[in-house]
């Protein structure tokens, strides 16, 4: 049974269906400087348990916007509410998935996915216990001790995800996470993903330029206009989770949406 | 080096320049260069003696002292600069300078102020070696991926963390090679410092060395400070070695 995608105004969501929004993003407009205008008045929820993509051409501050989310950059004006609480800074039911990994190579793969509990001063034996399962959970069981260097770019990229999921966060924030992964690592890479996270339960906000990518992985999509960043559209592809990764992507619904969306963003081309 | 068209390892290099030494010193080519047997004799009954032991533990004192407060104070303040947009305003200008300066030539003005006796030695262990670690740790700092600190800050850690847990180690290999460049160069300060003061350790060692035309005594204490810079310096190096396997990976 799949629908065809339904493409949603740039307003809140529909109450009746979507679950509360853990993170709301109220009025974020951001400066750089005095001349460039990344965004523009942002108004977004993201519903809790989804995985929402932040979708659009390069320059239309999709990170920027990630980046408010996670309290690393401040917005100009405007609010981020997680839980409710606005937020100041990074917090603890934030974790975040970084682009060129951002792996301490000089750790093992052990004590980078622990990192993040090190920090919060979890001893030793019991952080490297949660650190194993993760890393069996992303499948790099064999690899505890070897060094970011010896490991492919899938790989590390697959650290830092455990990284992020051994601090037990409600929500994962990833920075084009596949962007450095070569194409047959990426898709397998997304499979085991989209996996990890029905086992897991977490909301993610996924920052991607691959249109396909987005549709494959979201529960909602929501295009960006170039700078000054505002929302497009948001669409929700209806596309069955139980089906087959293959079946998806011959899918009529999945080819449609990518079809959809590529009519909006390739305006922006001109 | 190929000879002949055989490979010859850099280590035999060294014994034909020493065979060549030999040769020459049997001829008699100068009166300032006895032949190389003769120093490596002098230089085992050198080691021996009380002078040159008291001479070495201070020097060996004066050398860890000020490598340990040039060690310490060339990393803050390159880490200071590194991360201070204003500091490294304030005080790039004067590191660049004192690191390209002739110091040397401060060295008298150095005994002024500190008289003739170890705090002299240690000032200029210190003057000689700190502002290459305080360049290069700069150096190490600003080539931290700005990822890595975003990583410490969404995980949470505080400022004390971020600069033992990930600042430091991220900046250890160009540190390190500041360091080795640091301790040659205090090396070079000792040396001129004790034959400028010339009344304390070795440096009074070589000047009556040469004053009394003892050429062995004088080619043997050259040879052992040679080994002492090069024994540290490799020290160092294999220090370096094992943080290069990061060095080149960080991104």
């Amino acid at each position: 049974m799949m629908a065809q995608a339904t493409a949603l105004k740039a307003a809140p969501g529909d109450p009746a269906t979507d679950p509360a929004p853990i993170i709301e993003v109220r009025n974020i407009t951001k400066f750089y400087g005095e001349d460039v205008h990344a965004l523009d008045s942002i108004n977004l929820d993201f519903p809790v348990g989804q995985m929402t993509t932040l979708l659009g051409p390069s320059g239309c501050g999709k990170t920027t916007l990630l980046k408010i989310i996670a309290g690393l950059l401040e917005p100009s004006s405007g609010e981020v509410f997680v839980k409710g609480k606005p937020v100041t800074g990074p917090g603890p039911e934030r974790a975040f998935v970084f682009q060129d990994f951002a792996l301490l190579p000089w750790a093992t793969v052990v004590r980078n996915v622990a990192f993040g509990l090190e920090l919060t001063g979890v001893p030793k034996a019991q952080r490297e216990d949660k650190a194993r399962h993760y890393i069996a959970e992303v499948g790099l069981s064999g690899f505890e001790n070897k060094f970011p260097h010896e490991l492919s770019g899938g790989m590390r990229q697959r650290v830092g995800l455990a990284r992020a999921l051994a601090v037990n966060a409600d929500v994962l924030l990833m920075d084009e996470p596949f962007s450095a992964v070569d194409e047959q690592t990426r898709r397998k890479f997304q499979e085991d993903l989209l996996y990890l996270l029905s086992v897991e339960k977490k909301t993610v906000i996924f920052v991607t330029h691959s249109i396909e990518e987005a549709v494959y992985v979201s529960d909602q999509i929501v295009i960006l206009s170039p700078r000054p960043g505002r929302i497009h559209s948001k669409i929700r592809p209806e596309i069955s989770r139980t089906a087959t990764p293959d079946e998806i992507r011959r899918d009529k619904a999945y080819l449609d949406t990518v079809e959809e969306i590529w009519t909006n963003l390739r305006k922006y081309l001109d | 080096m190929t000879l002949f068209g055989t490979r010859i390892p850099p280590a035999y290099s060294l014994l034909i320049w020493i065979g060549l030494w030999e040769i020459a010193g049997h001829l008699e080519v100068a009166f300032i260069l006895p032949p190389f047997s003769a120093v490596v004799m002098e230089l085992f009954e050198l080691v021996q003696r009380t002078g040159f032991q008291v001479a070495a533990w201070e020097t060996m004192q004066a050398f860890i002292i000020g490598m340990a407060i040039a060690i310490t104070g060339g990393i803050m303040i390159g880490f200071v600069m590194g991360m201070y947009p204003l500091a490294n305003s304030v005080l790039g200008m004067w590191v660049n300078v004192f690191a390209s300066a002739p110091l040397s030539s401060l060295v008298p003005v150095i005994m002024l102020l500190f008289g003739l006796g170890q705090t002299t030695i240690i000032v200029i262990v210190v003057l000689f070696s700190i502002w290459i670690i305080a360049l290069d740790t700069y150096a190490g700092v600003k080539h931290i991926s700005p990822s890595l600190f975003e990583m410490g800050r969404s995980f949470g850690a505080n400022r004390r963390q971020m600069l033992i847990k990930i600042l430091f180690w991220a900046a250890l290999p160009e540190i390190l090679a500041g360091v080795r460049l640091g301790l040659i160069r205090a090396v070079k300060g000792i040396v001129i410092g004790q034959l400028l003061v010339s009344v304390v350790a070795f440096g009074r060692m070589f000047r009556t060395f040469s004053d009394n035309f003892q050429f062995e005594e004088f080619w043997a204490l050259t040879l052992i400070l040679f080994v002492f810079a090069l024994g540290f310096s490799s020290a160092i190096g294999w220090l370096e070695q094992k943080v290069e396997y990061y060095a080149g990976t960080r991104t």
